[in-house]
């Protein structure tokens, strides 16, 4: 008999959350808190290249840490790479003949090169700049990008980027599914009512399709 | 860019008994990981170097200083960005896709992103400790006044604070305004008045001397 997978459970999701301190401004240029971060950094790049796991894949597995809220962010990559690593088994054999390790001589292409999300239009776009949207407003069980203090508000489309690799099924092995990717501004009195700052606030965020709907009253 | 290290460990090489538990595990996996085949540790240190030397915010304040004093650069950056800034040679991983959000009298830009750490690193390098805290994705969103008073920085009451929460993967780079007093000022000169802050839109510019 096999259980079921426990819902997915992000910690990651601070937008708006109460409680946090002060910002620590720091130096430009400071770039490392201890040796080992470089390491980490590098091992974490590296070891994606391979291409085992995509982006998404990693984000969903770092935001799933059950200490995610006490590690720092380095740390949360590296226990993150080491849970991904192992889930694979690949601390337990010896890398394959065809396995994409990434040498020095390949590093500046590589990073140059990066990996681009924009995929050929799956569909023609069901929103133009302008448009005025409400976002899904529930509990999603699965990684996703639409964060919690934007769920279920009211906004307008202010620039439609084509389709992108959808991040909510990349991260969970359902493939690409390419969706048409939109940034859309909130007003602040819609995410913080008379708070003091809202009046003079606005906030966008870069949403996919079907995390919208028409918003009717507002058209 | 400077690089200076704040190495809070001690070097002793020579003596691992002085090594933090996640000095220790971080060498650990990078053993087995070689060991196995699936690292090159020379990839490693390139890497590194990368982002010590050749990708930091001095890349992006080279694309301010260009928009400063070349419209048609400016032009270019406002209908695709990410096409202006690969022809200064910058682009590729988080910047495949980028945005240039313009300052203006009327408008302060802050970029953030309150899911994980989306940067533009291809201009700005590595984000710093603070972009990637708990304290500025949870506030940057809900009070970016009061978390820009953090940073040194108040605003004009009037003027309205438009924050972007990079979601997906596009990437967003604050063109500040240029700083008065700067006509005589070569391109060169005016990149050395573009902090890395002014292009998260957590700082202005520094005026010239």
């Amino acid at each position: 008999m096999t259980t079921p997978a426990p819902p997915h459970v992000t910690h990651a999701d601070l937008g708006g959350r109460r409680g946090y301190g002060r910002v620590l401004p720091e130096p430009e240029g400071e770039l490392w808190h201890a040796r080992w971060e470089p390491r980490a950094l590098a091992l974490t790049l590296a070891a994606g290249a391979l291409g085992h796991w995509n982006i998404d894949v990693s984000r969903a597995t770092r935001e799933a840490l059950p200490d995610y809220a006490r590690l720092s962010y380095y740390e949360i990559w590296f226990h993150a790479l080491e849970r991904l690593l192992r889930e694979r088994g690949l601390l337990e054999r010896p890398a394959a003949a065809g396995e994409r390790v990434l040498h020095a001589a390949d590093v500046a292409a590589v990073l140059a090169r990066g990996s681009p999300t924009a995929r050929p239009d799956p569909a023609p776009p069901r929103f133009a700049v302008g448009d005025r949207v409400r976002t899904f407003a529930g509990e999603v069980p699965h990684h996703t990008r639409l964060p919690r203090y934007t769920r279920g508000k009211r906004g307008v489309v202010v620039h439609h980027h084509g389709a992108h690799v959808f991040a909510d099924a990349h991260a969970s092995g359902r493939g690409e599914m390419p969706q048409h990717l939109y940034t859309v501004v909130f007003e602040g009195r819609e995410l913080w009512g008379d708070e003091p700052e809202a009046a003079t606030t606005a906030v966008s965020i870069d949403a996919w399709e079907p995390y919208l709907q028409p918003d009717a009253e507002g058209a | 860019m400077a690089h200076d290290h704040h190495d809070h460990d001690h070097e002793h090489d020579h003596d691992h008994s002085d090594l933090s538990p996640m000095e220790l595990r971080v060498r650990a996996l990078e053993t087995v990981l070689a060991e196995k085949g699936y690292v090159d540790p020379a990839a490693l240190d390139a890497l590194i170097e990368t982002y010590e030397k050749r990708i930091g915010p001095r890349n992006g304040a080279r694309v301010v200083a260009r928009a400063w004093v070349d419209p048609a650069f400016r032009d270019w950056l406002r209908r695709d960005a990410t096409a202006a800034i690969a022809s200064l040679g910058y682009s590729g991983r988080q910047g495949e896709h980028m945005v240039v959000v313009e300052n203006t009298p009327d408008q302060h830009n802050l970029v953030v992103c309150t899911l994980c750490s989306c940067y533009p690193w291809p201009v700005l390098g590595l984000p710093p400790t603070w972009y990637k805290s708990a304290p500025y994705r949870a506030r940057a969103v809900r009070e970016p006044r009061a978390v820009l008073a953090e940073f040194g920085l108040s605003l004009p009451e009037g003027k309205q604070v438009r924050v972007w929460d990079s979601t997906a993967e596009v990437r967003y780079l604050v063109l500040p305004e240029r700083p008065p007093g700067t006509d005589g000022l070569d391109e060169e000169a005016l990149a050395a008045l573009v902090t890395r802050d002014s292009m998260i839109g957590t700082g202005v510019p520094r005026r010239p001397a």
